[in-house]
């Protein structure tokens, strides 16, 4: 509890106090997520298109510096997160496949820099459209897998392996297989790279089976996903499902459609790092759809 | 899951392309029977070429795309209309374009550094 508090004090005094967004049934939405688990209050941190090997200084001229910054703010926080996720593009896309695999490995070494026991990561089409996850898996393991922690489950789907940016029949049997496991009032948390719904498709902002997922996972009552891929904190909601999308860590895109084409926000000299970021997600520990969503710049280090 | 996956996978592929080239073919015949404009549209990495069309409001015509190197796709979202571009085959697609504006395609198979650059549009006149 008071470990609580000081994390609350902390960004009070920081002035980021964060989002509280809930998802979930209306007549589930503070019930208890199974018989027999109960909730914890816990927060982890989310990255998201970080680009490692992205090179162009009109947009950021601090492309090899900013993910080491994210680094070391993650570290500053006065309380450590429980896991740090990173939800894909961890590299800048290359057509050399050496080139890919160094990019990878850079990636690698810098983020096991962060203080924290447990690091998740999952592709975004940059590391694994052109060689359908090949060069991912070797560095970094299944690009699709779940995992359970304090009550939650968390689910990682791969809808960038596949080039035409599509969750896959395979997978999405895989997906229907593991939710007939769960109870419909589990707690569960999907981490994504592209939008499971057709946030913009004319800027490819979307997953071409995503409405598959979302139908598998609309019976369960306390499901939230978190994404990338969009560059820009956005949420968003398909029935009682919600949808957030984090920040990147290399440039800022403009919102969805608001101009006629989808291209890298300028860097501005007079605010550095504007529009980059990371965020923390703090589950709730009385309501199981409830997240509290805190932004963090990266413009202090 | 990895072996099993690749073996759908190829399996789809295969019956996939086999439908593109029947569907394509019928649009095609169809066009054909119906003496409306065919427009070729060739496609690499990073470029449709030509990278504009103009139409004429209430005009039907079919796009017939190539592919010049690797697997792209045709994507015009406001219009309903997208299609695998596959290297050796023919895509094509039928346009009835029934409102005027100026309508952004892209691809949507991940081509490689400039995928994202890779877009073109179709102009609606009167």
């Amino acid at each position: 509890m008071a470990a609580h508090i000081n994390r609350r004090d902390f960004l009070r005094l920081a002035g980021l106090g964060g989002v509280v967004f809930a998802s979930g049934l209306a007549h589930s939405a503070s019930a208890a997520t199974s018989k027999d688990s109960k909730l914890e209050e816990f927060y982890w941190v989310q990255l998201s298109d970080t680009h490692w090997g992205f090179e162009g200084p009109p947009v950021n001229p601090d492309a090899k510096g900013t993910l080491r910054k994210a680094v070391q703010e993650v570290n500053r926080l006065p309380h450590k997160p429980e896991f740090v996720v990173f939800t894909g593009d961890l590299t800048h896309t290359t057509d050399d496949p050496a080139e890919r695999r160094k990019r990878m490995t850079e990636f690698r070494d810098i983020v096991a820099g962060l203080d924290v026991k447990t690091v998740k990561f999952m592709p975004g089409e940059h590391d694994a459209a052109l060689d359908r996850g090949k060069a991912y898996r070797e560095l970094f393991g299944e690009p699709s897998y779940t995992f359970e922690h304090k009550g939650i489950h968390f689910i990682v789907l791969d809808n960038v392996s596949d080039p035409a940016a599509m969750i896959g029949d395979v997978q999405l049997a895989w997906l229907k297989a593991h939710l007939a496991k769960l109870d419909k009032n589990a707690r569960i948390v999907v981490f994504t790279h592209r939008p499971l719904f057709d946030l913009y498709p004319q800027w490819d902002w979307a997953t071409r089976d995503g409405a598959q997922a979302v139908d598998l996972l609309m019976p369960f009552a306390n499901v939230t996903v978190f994404y990338g891929h969009i560059h820009q904190e956005h949420h968003q909601m398909t029935g009682h499902i919600a949808h957030h999308a984090a920040k990147s860590l290399i440039f800022p895109l403009p919102a969805p459609g608001s101009l006629p084409k989808r291209q890298p926000i300028p860097w501005n000299a007079a605010e550095p790092y504007k529009g980059l970021g990371f965020r923390s997600v703090e589950a709730a520990a009385e309501s199981a759809s409830k997240y509290e969503v805190t932004e963090y710049p990266v413009n202090k280090a | 899951m990895n072996t099993r996956n690749l073996v759908v996978r190829s399996i789809a592929s295969a019956l996939a392309v086999v439908l593109l080239v029947g569907a394509g073919s019928l649009v095609f015949a169809k066009a054909k029977d119906k003496g409306e404009r065919v427009i070729s549209i060739k496609v690499k990495r990073f470029e449709y070429s030509p990278k504009e069309i103009t139409l004429k409001k209430g005009v039907p015509v079919v796009l017939e795309l190539k592919s010049l190197d690797v697997p792209h796709g045709f994507n015009l979202p406001e219009l309903g209309v997208r299609a695998d571009v596959l290297p050796g085959l023919t895509a094509r697609v039928r346009i009835a374009p029934t409102r005027t504006g100026r309508f952004v395609f892209h691809c949507d198979i991940f081509c490689g550094t400039g995928h994202e650059e890779l877009e073109g549009a179709i102009v609606v006149k009167e």
